[in-house]
Parts: structure tokens; C-alpha cells; sequence
């Protein structure tokens, strides 16, 4: 049950990514990009990790949004660029060589399979996570702190009106 | 719940930086407002109090947050090499920036965020905590790139750096979920005890080479470099091609090194492959440069193939040299660069090769400081770049990549062709155009001073500071 | 898990996905009756004993109407996005305790749940927006994009308030920790805490006074201008659903749930009552209210109620810090 469970989630997980990538549309591209996050949320109820799978939600919903006006003000959805791709040759390049990366990874699944290992037993819960974060994770979680002011200081220093 | 010691004295020169960082801010907002020029010496002040901490902290060892960072000399040798080039940064921005009317608090809080980013890179003891102190310095540089708003090559700079850095990313990020995946941890001692050379740890590490490889812009991931070189301002790029460079190198090696020691003979064919292929490109294509900005720009990203010569070669010796060839590369680069960004015009303009002729005889002293700084990019005695490049092609020898050595050397030639071509043009050109005379401020002479000296002192009596460096990289043979 | 099991969960979501859709059915009732008064009419009166068929009528009109898909627009996205819409505001209610035990599932998460799905409501109302393929509906969907992402953030920390003086996410946890005490009355923090929930709460349902995304009078009816029939009932009803089920929300974080005199079955109508009297408080403000400008919005947003909620917030952490503990730990 659980086992098809996940993989009917994964499936979803990959056709909507591959959508993601396949589609032109950007705005279509987005929103296979919400079925993608969603089913990843899912992949984590199923591991137990409920809170992650709440914050993904509420984050990713708020980030989405902004990719949709991103695409809306920057791109023009429905009247993307026409025209002999430049790029072109390097595309056929590229096929065959991601194909032969493909291949080398599955080659090297098949000759040196990574033993099975037993997933973390720890509960997913928001107290577990808080626990971590404040413990064992503390460092990093103060990092990203720093890594928001950053972001914060270069958005106001690029939005500047003056000069 | 038992809270983590918190112990700041194993981050204490980031923390100097950073509680810098944060004054600025505030001191921006106080009067006087129309000058900025105080909180240059601010941001200044707060790199020589992180370098004095660096040297009072010298010889320490410690971990701290349950192994999230570790201080030992390693990371004190990096962060001398980071506080440097910030320092030289700050110096040279000051009247940069004030001639062309785009002084601000930001730009000198950002400078330091990044340094504080850098610093982490060196000292982290956990892939979480090297992924957010990269980022911490990536986006910072971001937007550094594209602080000259109104420039569009400044906007393009910003732009190509944000996508491709934040690609890489994702290949870093992918990387470490792979080594999570194999080893259960994220903790560099801790993979390296539980090492195997699974199929999951192998593409790792061959994700986590990719994303470093961009920071570090080593071919085939240098197509970023020259573009942001050439756009973002200039006193930037001598950060970017300096202190991130050398904190991309040191989380590189600390991660190669320490914990992904068990597939060191896969890695190591890699790096050679790298090695060979940055060098090559980077001094072939400069070649075809005439944009001096450009230029600089391939020569960076064949010295960064010099340094991976030292990475393939491993071991005390080999480690060393590469720690070594930073301090030396650090000086040189920032030196040529401030160079470049003093004969600068307002505009941007006057960076060209062509630009270049008959420089000597209105600067002659600016043209001398340039020429003696390439000189020291060739390799030529008495300067740090000699000594250097003979330590790396040293260890390769020592180690049996005669192969690889002999690339170098003849990189090397090809490579004096295009730095002896810019000072013939300065000595030897007929000027093109009437040019005002520019005499060069106290702050931007007094960094081409440090780093002048730098070199020299490099290049004259190498040997204690080849011995701090071999020193610092012994605890990670171990 | 059991098939019988697997059976009652499914009929119990039958059951509440029906009350649900019947109770927002009769609020609209409710609320034309409200305004009516407020404007000393009568309101709706001929359909049945004083107009209480008028729900049904309307809904029977909505169906029978012809569904008009536009030309030019983004037929999938245009299609979809009622379900969209719909399906958020209508899975809130799945974490509802109406009563102890009463309810589908309380989950350990219940505010971050309940949170999570009502912020995926805005994909809904974009894609309506962007797959009208008409100006006032794109026009309606960025501003609802920048007051939906202004306002998460202060809902959600107002939400959190009672979170951290309950100590758990856990609804149920939360009210049985304001037995004694309700969390709205804890001086000034628990009025405060209040106001800022109803704010960002009216601000997040696009209600007047923070109605600029269907501004009759500038966008004609935003984002839902081009749809029709049952597709605008589905738009309609997943709106009225999403401000009940917020309305439970505040009724159980602020206002002490099902807790009330009386024996312990009265519950569910204390709770019901309750939330009533919150969506009441949140029409009587849409009908007294004169819609304010997109800046203004913003700024109360970001310069106001963010700072605010957020020091609240940190002066509910310090008040479990120094009273020893949160109450429902």
C-alpha cells in the first residue's frame, strides 16, 4: 500500500516536472511547478515530516505567486521570442551527452548499488524539528539569519529610486 | 533541551566582521549623510581588528556547535588570505566609488557580508554550513555585481552571475543530498568515517566537484567569469576573483581532503582533467583579449588550473603549495586589479588593450607597480609567483604527475606572451588621444603598496610562510 | 488500516464536505439579510417564509445556466481554476475540532495545516484570473497576488499567538488550554492579537475594506468577471467557505472554541456561535467600510501590522517564558 502509494506520487512528482520543463508557456510551467512541490509535500507526509510538509506548502505557494508575476511583468507569456534558435547546434550536442550521462549514472547504480539503509527514525513533528534546530542545528540556523539580512541589504541597495 | 555551548571565539573573526557589518548599516543611517567616506574606514577598521583576532586566536584548535564549525589553522591561514583581499577591497572602492557618486552604506555592509561568508567557507565542519556561508557570499556578490545600476554591462554582469550561480547551486545542493543519501550525515568527520565508494557517494561527489567548480570558475565552468569581470565594477571583481575564490578553494579542499578522502583516486582523476583543461583554455583564449578587464579574467581561471595541480598532487606538500599559491595569487590579482581600476575612467571606459599604449609615460609609476604585478602572475623571480608556481609544479613532480607539470610550464610560456604584450604596450606604444592625468589617492596607493609588498615579501623569503602553510593543512591529512 | 475503518473516515467526510456546503449556502442568506437591515431595507423575502428558500433558488438558477468558456482564453487553466479554488477552502474544514472528539481529524499540526491549505487558495484566483485572458481579471489576480503575499505573513503570526500561549499546534490542545481563561482576554495582548487576526483575516479574504481585486466600480467583478453558471457558484461558495472556516479559526484560537456553560454536547453550538459571531463582526466592517487604496493596503501591511504582530508575538513568548510554561503543555 505504502509502496504504491509513494510511487504514484512520484510519478506525479516527475510528469509534473518534466511539464515543467516541456511546456513554454511560463505561466503553464508554473503551475506544474505547484502540483510539483505539492506532490514532494506529500512524499513528506509520507515520511512522517509533517511540519516540513506544511512549511513547504505555505512557502512555496507565497514563492509561486511571484514567479507568476515575475513571468506576467518580465516575460510576456504568449508572445515569447520567435526565431532561429542561437543556440541550436549546442543543443544537439547537449542530447547525446546528457544521454551518455544518464547512461554512466545507471551503469554505475547497476555495478555499485548503494546498500539500503533504514530511514532516520526521528519523528518529523514540529517539536522534533524545533528541538533540532535550536540544538544540534543552531549554527546554521543563525547563518541564515545573516543570509537574510544579506538578501534584504542587496534587494534595498538594487531597488534604490536614487541614482 | 541542552543548548549547544555557544562559543563565539571560534567564529570570532567573522563575528568582528559581521558586528561591523551591522554598525555600518547603522552608521548610515546617522548624519553626516552626504559623506560616506567614515564608513569605509569603519569596514576598514573592522578587517584589521578580524586580522588581529585571526593572529591572537593563531595556533588554537577547537570545534564548536557540535562540530558545525571548526577553528584550527587552516581556517586561520584562510581567513588571513580573505581578510587581506577584503581589506584591500575596502581600500580601493573608497575613491572608486566616491568619484563616480555611488558611495553608500550597503556597499560596504554587503563587502562585508561576503567576507563574513567567505570566512565560514574556511571554517565550516558541516556541508550545511559550507551551502549556506557559500550562499551568504554568492548572493551578497550578486548584488555587488550589479551595484552600477545604471551601467547595463553592470546589470548583464549581475544577471549571469545570479542564474548560472544559483544553477550551480542547485548541482552543490544535489551533491549533498547524494552524500547524505550514502553516509546518513552531513558532518565532514563523520562522512569520512562512514566512507564508501557507493554509487550514490560517487555521483555526489561528482555534483559537489560541479557546483564548486563554478565558484571557483574552472573550465568547463568558467563560461560566467569574464562576462561578471568585465561588468561588474571593478573594485568588485577584484573581490570576486580574490577572497571568493580562495573560500570556494578552501571549503573544496576541506571537503576533498578531509572527508571524501576514502574516493580520493576518483576525484583525483577528475581534478587532473580539470586542471589540465582550466589551464589551457584560460591562457589560450586570454590571449585573444583586448579588453584588460577580459583579460584578467582568463588569466584567473588559469591559475585557478595551477592551484588544482596541487590538489591532484595531495599531501602535505601538495595541499600546501596550493595554500600558498592563494596568499601570493590574492596580493597579485587585487594588485593588478587595483591597477586597472585606478587608470579607470568614469565611464568604464579605458580598460582596452589599446588604452593600454604609451601608459608608462604619463603614469610611470602606476604603469612600473602593473608591470611588476604581471610579472608575478608569469612567475618570474624575485617575486611570490615564482615561488609559488615552483612549489606547485613541485609537489606534482614529487607526487609523479610529470604530465601534468609539464602542462603547467608550458602554459606558463604561452602565458607570458600576453602579460609581456600589455607592458610592451606601456612601455614601448605611442599614446593614441590626449589623456588627463590621474594621481592615484591615498587609499587605492597604500593597497597597491600592501600588495606590492605582499609579493615581494612572497617571493624574497618564502619559507616561513611555506611552513604556515604546510602546517595548516597537516590536521586534515591526519 | 482497517476497511471499516477506511469507511467511517470516508462518510464522515461525506457528511462534512455536505454541512459544510449547506451551512455557507444559507450564510449567504444570512449576510443579505444583515446588510439589508444595516441599510434599512428588508431583503430577500418573496422565496419561501421570509426569503429562506431564496439559497436554494439561486443555486438552482446558477446551474441552469449556460457555461460560457471565452474564446480566447487558457481553456485548461480557465476550467480548472474553480476546483482550484474550491478544494483549499473546503479542506480547512478537515482539521476543525467542532467539538472534543468532534471532527475529522485534529491533527498535532492543525494551525500549520490549516494555514498551509489556505494559502494555496491564491493559485486558485490566478489561474482564474490569467485564464479569463481578459485585462480586469489579470488585473484583479496581481493585485490579489500582492495583498495575498502581503498579508500571509501577519495572519500567520497572529495565528501563532495562540500557538505559543497554548503551546502546542494542536487545535483541540489550543482551546483546552483556554479553559479558565480565553486568549482573547488576556489584557492588551489578547485584544490586540485579536484585532491583528481580524485584519490580516479580511485582508486575506479580499473583503471591503481590502477589496481592490474585485473593485465593482475600476474591475468590474475581477477576477470571476468571465465565469458563469455553475463555475461561478463553485468560485462563490469557495469564498463564503473559506471566511466561515476562518471564522472557526479565530472562534477557537481566540475565543475559547467549544468551551461555554452548559453540559459538554452544547459544544458544538458554543463553537458555532462563536464563529458566527466573528463572520457577523467581519460583514458588519464590509458594509460600514469604504474600500481603501492599493498603497494603503501595502503600507498597513508591511509598516503596521507586521512589526506589530511580530512584537506581540514576542511578547507572548516572554509571558510563557516568565508565567513558567505555556498552559496547554
Amino acid at each position: 500500500m505504502q509502496t504504491a502509494v509513494f510511487f504514484a506520487i512520484a510519478a506525479i512528482a516527475v510528469a509534473s516536472a518534466l511539464g515543467l520543463i516541456v511546456r513554454r508557456n511560463p505561466i503553464h510551467g508554473a503551475l506544474f511547478l505547484v502540483v510539483n512541490l505539492g506532490s514532494v509535500a506529500a512524499i513528506y507526509l509520507m515520511l512522517n515530516a509533517q511540519f516540513l510538509a506544511a512549511a513547504q506548502v505555505i512557502i512555496y505557494a507565497g514563492a509561486i505567486m511571484v514567479l507568476f508575476v515575475f513571468a506576467i511583468m518580465v516575460l510576456i507569456p504568449g508572445k515569447e521570442e520567435t526565431g532561429p534558435d542561437p543556440l541550436r547546434p549546442f543543443r544537439l550536442v547537449a542530447i547525446p551527452f546528457g544521454a551518455f550521462l544518464l547512461v554512466e549514472i545507471l551503469l554505475m547504480l547497476v555495478v555499485r548499488p548503494a546498500p539500503p539503509r533504514e530511514p532516520p527514525g526521528a519523528e518529523g513533528g514540529a517539536e522534533a524539528i524545533g528541538r533540532l534546530l535550536f540544538t544540534d542545528y543552531l549554527f546554521p540556523f543563525e547563518l541564515t539569519s545573516v543570509l537574510l539580512l544579506a538578501a534584504l541589504v542587496g534587494v534595498l541597495a538594487l531597488a534604490k529610486r536614487k541614482a | 533541551m541542552d543548548f549547544p555551548a555557544v562559543s563565539l571565539r571560534a567564529i570570532l573573526p567573522a563575528i568582528v566582521i559581521l558586528t561591523t557589518a551591522a554598525l555600518v548599516l547603522l552608521l548610515d543611517l546617522l548624519p553626516p549623510r552626504e559623506r560616506k567616506g567614515h564608513l569605509a574606514v569603519v569596514s576598514l577598521a573592522g578587517v584589521v581588528a578580524a586580522l588581529l583576532a585571526t593572529t591572537w586566536l593563531w595556533g588554537g584548535e577547537s570545534r564548536a556547535f557540535r562540530g558545525m564549525v571548526v577553528l584550527d589553522g587552516y581556517a586561520l591561514f584562510l581567513d588571513l588570505v580573505i581578510c587581506y583581499a577584503a581589506g584591500l577591497v575596502v581600500l580601493l572602492s573608497m575613491d572608486y566609488l566616491r568619484e563616480r557618486g555611488l558611495e553608500s552604506g550597503e556597499y560596504y555592509a554587503l563587502v562585508l557580508l561576503a567576507t563574513v561568508g567567505m570566512m565560514l567557507m574556511a571554517s565550516a565542519g558541516d556541508l550545511i554550513v559550507v551551502f549556506l556561508s557559500l550562499e551568504l557570499m554568492s548572493l551578497s556578490l550578486y548584488v555587488l555585481a550589479g551595484y552600477f545600476r545604471a551601467r547595463l554591462a553592470s546589470g548583464e554582469a549581475a544577471m549571469k552571475y545570479f542564474l548560472l550561480g544559483a544553477f550551480a547551486t542547485s548541482f552543490f545542493l544535489y551533491g549533498i543530498a547524494l552524500v547524505y543519501g550514502s553516509t546518513g550525515t552531513t558532518n565532514l568527520d563523520r562522512i569520512a568515517a562512514s566512507a564508501s565508494r557507493d554509487s550514490l557517494m560517487m555521483v555526489g561527489v561528482a555534483l559537489l566537484l560541479v557546483g564548486f567548480g563554478f565558484k571557483i570558475s574552472a573550465v568547463p565552468f568558467h563560461m560566467w567569469a569574464p562576462d561578471v569581470y568585465v561588468g561588474a565594477p571593478t573594485s568588485v571583481t577584484a573581490l570576486i576573483a580574490t577572497g571568493s575564490k580562495a573560500a570556494a578553494f578552501a571549503a573544496l579542499i576541506r571537503v576533498l581532503v578531509t572527508s571524501l578522502r576514502s574516493t580520493q583516486p576518483d576525484w583525483t582523476v577528475l581534478l587532473w582533467g580539470l586542471a589540465a583543461a582550466t589551464m589551457t583554455v584560460g591562457n589560450v583564449v586570454a590571449i585573444a583579449q583586448s579588453n584588460l578587464k577580459r583579460m584578467l579574467a582568463y588569466s584567473s581561471v588559469a591559475h585557478v588550473g595551477y592551484m588544482l595541480i596541487g590538489l591532484v598532487a595531495g599531501g602535505v606538500f601538495g595541499t600546501g603549495a596550493v595554500l600558498f599559491y592563494l596568499l601570493v595569487y590574492t596580493f597579485t590579482t587585487a594588485g593588478a586589479f587595483g591597477v586597472v581600476l585606478l587608470l579607470e575612467h568614469a565611464g568604464g571606459e579605458g580598460v582596452s588593450l589599446a588604452d593600454y599604449a604609451g601608459r608608462a609615460r604619463r603614469h610611470p609609476i602606476l604603469a612600473l607597480v602593473l608591470s611588476l604585478f604581471l610579472l608575478s602572475l608569469i612567475g618570474i623571480p624575485p617575486f611570490g609567483g615564482f615561488v609559488g608556481k615552483f612549489y606547485l609544479f613541485g609537489a606534482a613532480v614529487r607526487s609523479g604527475y610529470i604530465g601534468l607539470a609539464v602542462i603547467g610550464a608550458l602554459n606558463t610560456a604561452v602565458a607570458s606572451y600576453y602579460y609581456l604584450r600589455l607592458i610592451v604596450y606601456m612601455y614601448m606604444r605611442e599614446p593614441e588621444g590626449v589623456e588627463a592625468v590621474s594621481t592615484p589617492s591615498f587609499a587605492g596607493g597604500l593597497a597597491l603598496a600592501v600588495a606590492l609588498v605582499g609579493i615581494v615579501v612572497l617571493g624574497v623569503v618564502p619559507t616561513p610562510f611555506i611552513d604556515l602553510a604546510q602546517a595548516a593543512v597537516t590536521p586534515l591529512l591526519r | 488500516m482497517t476497511t471499516a475503518l477506511a469507511v467511517r473516515d470516508f462518510v464522515a467526510a461525506f457528511v462534512l464536505l455536505n454541512a459544510v456546503i449547506a451551512v455557507v449556502t444559507y450564510v449567504t442568506l444570512l449576510e443579505r439579510k444583515f446588510a439589508a437591515r444595516m441599510q434599512s431595507r428588508i431583503g430577500p423575502y418573496r422565496v419561501g417564509p421570509h426569503g429562506l428558500l431564496q439559497p436554494i433558488a439561486d443555486a438552482l438558477k446558477l446551474m441552469m445556466k449556460e457555461d460560457v468558456v471565452p474564446a480566447t482564453s487558457d481553456r485548461w487553466v480557465f476550467n480548472l481554476a474553480p476546483l482550484v479554488f474550491l478544494i483549499p477552502c473546503v479542506l480547512i474544514f478537515a482539521t476543525i475540532p467542532f467539538a472534543p472528539g468532534l471532527g475529522l481529524a485534529d491533527l498535532n499540526i492543525g494551525v500549520l495545516f490549516f494555514l498551509a491549505v489556505s494559502a494555496l487558495e491564491i493559485v486558485g484566483l490566478f489561474m482564474a484570473g490569467w485564464g479569463s485572458n481578459n485585462k480586469y481579471a489579470l488585473l484583479s489576480a496581481m493585485r490579489a497576488v500582492n495583498q495575498i503575499i502581503s498579508y500571509d505573513l501577519p495572519f500567520i503570526f497572529a495565528a501563532l499567538i495562540p500557538v505559543v500561549l497554548g503551546g502546542t499546534l494542536r487545535l483541540g490542545g489550543i482551546v483546552e488550554a483556554q479553559r479558565g481563561l480565553w486568549f482573547v482576554a488576556y489584557p492588551l495582548l489578547g485584544q490586540l492579537g485579536f484585532l491583528a487576526y481580524l485584519v490580516a483575516m479580511i485582508a486575506a479574504e479580499n473583503r471591503v475594506p481590502f477589496d481592490i481585486l474585485e473593485a465593482e466600480s475600476e474591475l468590474v467583478a475581477g477576477f470571476r468577471v468571465e465565469y458563469s453558471g455553475m463555475k461561478f457558484a463553485l468560485i462563490q461558495l469557495a469564498e463564503y467557505a473559506h471566511v466561515i472556516g476562518t471564522s472557526y479559526l479565530g472562534a477557537l484560537l481566540f475565543l475559547g472554541g467549544w468551551l461555554g456553560p452548559g453540559p459538554a454536547w452544547l459544544g458544538l453550538i458554543w463553537l458555532s456561535l462563536k464563529a458566527l459571531a466573528v463572520f457577523l463582526l467581519v460583514t458588519w466592517v464590509r458594509w460600514s467600510f469604504v474600500r481603501i487604496r492599493v498603497d494603503q493596503i501595502l503600507g498597513i501591511s508591511w509598516k503596521l501590522l507586521l512589526p506589530a504582530t511580530l512584537s506581540l508575538l514576542l511578547v507572548a513568548a516572554a509571558v510563557v517564558a516568565y508565567s513558567g510554561g505555556a498552559r496547554g503543555a
